[in-house]
């Protein structure tokens, strides 16, 4: 059976409806149409009553999950697209993740980011909205990059009693496959998804696969390049990352979001701070470009670290 | 969906039903007017109370209105800034107040946030953020998901905004979805003439918030909030509509803040000719007068009513003051509440 990251998401929903009450879907037509990507498909028929839609109000829609969370349910919010999370933000930053420190009462609320780019999908409908909320205290950012991490990630995410921001990516959504979904993995911890003894990459979401396909380039010059997907950008595993910067002394953080912060610099700095001894080379990191995300596919992709960028800054920090 | 303006001359309810309501919510506002004029004195002398004191002085009659008509631990409220007497006719312990504002470990808040940010979710008790207008949907949420849990029955949602706070995104998307879901929720306007320094005549441009109403598909009452009648009597008839299925019902009072937007606010822009106007009524005076014209009570009697709310005041005062502020040291710093999430739990 062979299964889409998208399909995951959907199957993952269709689990945690079925397996809890208090379990709802609330977000922008994902009730009988199915969501702008299906990733509800079907699933207000398979569960009438549990799957709403919601005004374009995202404000409201997250202030709603929260309040029905403190009364004992379980939603699961779609944003159409991760960037409208931006009218939220408030309800997320302040409000969910402020929540359980000042009132010891849990919010387990899981939104649903569509996030990345895709060809053709401009400045409003790409973005990577991690690094922001991953600033906050309070909150859980997870970012699969694989079709089982997608499954078993989201469904972890409606039991923990955390707000979880889950930043699934649009462009994995139909062309990643998998033959179903293997074993689950526990949330905050990283995995080694390519060992070597070279250079490590570090890397999450859509840049996982990039990343990969860099590291099997580079296997061509006799170089073995270790790619650790963080699959949790919040908590992050910081013990996997310094252990393989200790086999192999040199790093290269990848990620699709805007380059000045971020994830990105997150693992550089920690890997700078912590094991600054370890380091035979300056570690390096690559990101987009510090302009909005361009519509024309040509200037898209150039924008975003892609498998040719990501070698070359490879080859860079191996001469070193 | 009609707009009802409710006076005190047209009656909605027999006065004499209203009795028993009437009395315990003017104890609750005696209460609320001691207890805010010991934080006001507190936070003049400096040194006990760290951070803003922000009071609801002249807005007692409206908010403890409604507050009355919610049941501790069965309604749904989530008051704001002004709300001292609602939260006290809610069912709010003076001492968690005293508490909250002194910094207690003891208090709901437990020294991580203070003075208006308080409450207990788990009761149905939102504790306000300070971004206005953002309590609205979370309060419809909780209703939201105990009609989604079959547990709904007759419960009613409150909330409170203020002039200011209805030109909020927040709120406008707040109320429209409380609509659209048709939520049990009642929403108290008071329309204090000022937020802040800001009169509403920069706030808005619409000639009554109560208008608004219309747009977003709920029932709308406007009030005179300075008149405790008027007051039971609007929210009486809100809470009833509310919980009969009718949707949120919007309660517009108008008054005036007698008192600065905070403690360290002299509000020298609220010109005088205001505070003679009827909206600058004090409504604890006028209620005052009220009950003994109406033959429901004694000046002796409200002199009682003063004395013991003084008595509990300092004594709440006595005991939060005793009670241990936070330690840093013994302060956990989880954000979290799954421990093996927390960052650097391993190290
Ligand atoms: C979104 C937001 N912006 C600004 C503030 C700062 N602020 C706190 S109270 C206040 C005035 C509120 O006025 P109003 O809503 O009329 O309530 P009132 O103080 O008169 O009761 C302002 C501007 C805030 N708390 N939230
Ligand atoms: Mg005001």
């Amino acid at each position: 059976m062979s299964i889409t990251y998208l399909e995951a998401i959907r199957e993952a929903q269709f689990e945690a409806l079925r397996e809890n009450p208090n379990v709802f879907l609330y977000g922008q037509d994902i009730s009988t149409f199915g969501g702008a990507f299906k990733a509800t498909k079907n699933l207000s028929r398979e569960f009438p009553g549990r799957v709403f839609d919601a005004p374009i109000s995202e404000d409201a829609m997250i202030g709603m999950a929260i309040g029905a969370a403190i009364e004992g349910a379980r939603p699961i919010v779609e944003m159409q697209f991760a960037d409208f999370s931006s009218v939220g933000f408030n309800q997320i930053v302040n409000q969910a993740a402020t929540l359980f420190w000042r009132t010891n009462t849990t919010c387990p609320i899981t939104i649903r980011l569509p996030s990345g780019g895709t060809p053709g999908s401009g400045p409003f409908h790409s973005q990577s909205m991690e690094s922001i909320y991953a600033h906050y205290p309070g909150l859980v950012i997870l970012s699969p990059a694989t079709v089982e991490d997608a499954y078993w990630m989201l469904l972890e995410s409606v039991k923990l009693d955390d707000p979880v921001i889950f930043c699934e990516h649009k462009f994995l959504y139909y062309h990643l496959k998998a033959e179903g979904f293997g074993e689950p993995m526990p949330i905050g911890k990283a995995r080694i998804a390519r060992p070597g003894r070279d250079a490590t990459i570090v890397t999450y979401s859509a840049m996982l696969h990039e990343s990969l396909r860099a590291a099997e380039e580079l296997r061509i010059d006799g170089y073995e390049v270790e790619v650790v997907d963080l699959r949790s950008v919040k908590p992050m595993d910081t013990d996997t990352i310094l252990a393989s910067v200790a086999r192999t002394g040199r790093l290269l953080a990848v990620g699709e979001s805007f380059p000045w912060g971020g994830v990105t610099a997150e693992v550089i700095a920690r890997v700078s701070s912590e094991a600054f001894h370890l380091l035979d080379a300056p570690p390096m990191r690559l990101n987009s470009k510090d302009t909005p995300i361009p519509y024309h596919p040509n200037l898209w992709k150039s924008h975003r670290p892609t498998t040719a960028n990501i070698s070359s800054a490879l080859r860079q920090l191996l001469r070193y | 969906m009609p707009v009802t303006e409710t006076s005190p001359i047209i009656a909605t309810a027999p006065q004499s039903e209203l009795r028993d309501d009437y009395l315990k919510t003017l104890r609750c506002m005696i209460l609320s007017r001691t207890l805010e004029e010991k934080l006001g004195s507190l936070y003049r002398a400096g040194g006990r109370i760290v951070g803003g004191v922000y009071l609801g002085r002249g807005q007692e009659a409206f908010s403890a209105a409604a507050g009355i008509h919610l049941r501790w631990g069965k309604d749904i409220y989530g008051p704001l800034i002004r709300d001292q007497a609602g939260r006290i006719a809610y069912g709010e312990p003076v001492l968690d107040t005293m508490r909250t504002y002194l910094g207690a470990v003891t208090g709901p808040m437990r020294g991580r946030d203070g003075n208006i940010h308080r409450g207990q979710p788990q009761k149905g008790y939102m504790a306000m953020i300070s971004h206005l207008g953002s309590l609205l949907s979370v309060v419809a949420g909780a209703l939201f998901a105990r009609r989604l849990q079959g547990r709904l029955g007759d419960t009613a949602g409150a909330t409170s905004i203020g002039d200011g706070g209805t030109s909020t995104g927040a709120f406008h998307e707040g109320l429209n979805m409380a609509a659209v879901e048709k939520l049990p929720l009642v929403v108290s306007v008071a329309n204090n003439q000022f937020a802040y320094s800001t009169p509403t005549s920069r706030q808005y441009a619409c000639e009554n918030l109560v208008d608004r109403a219309v747009g977003y598909g709920v029932a709308g009452h406007s009030v005179d909030g300075t008149d405790l009648l008027a007051c039971m009597q609007v929210f009486r008839t809100a809470f009833e509509n509310a919980r009969a299925g009718q949707g949120p019902q919007m309660v517009v009072g108008r008054l005036l803040r007698l008192g600065g937007h905070g403690e360290h606010d002299d509000a020298s822009y609220v010109p005088d000719i205001k505070k003679h106007e009827h909206e600058g009524r004090d409504c604890l005076i006028v209620a005052q007068r009220q009950v003994i014209e109406l033959g429901w009570a004694t000046a002796t009697e409200i002199e009682d009513w003063h004395k013991n709310a003084r008595r509990e005041v300092d004594k709440a005062q006595a005991q939060a003051s005793k009670e241990p502020t936070p330690d840093p040291y013994r302060e956990n710093w989880h954000a979290l509440s799954t421990p093996e999430l927390v960052e650097g739990m391993n190290e």
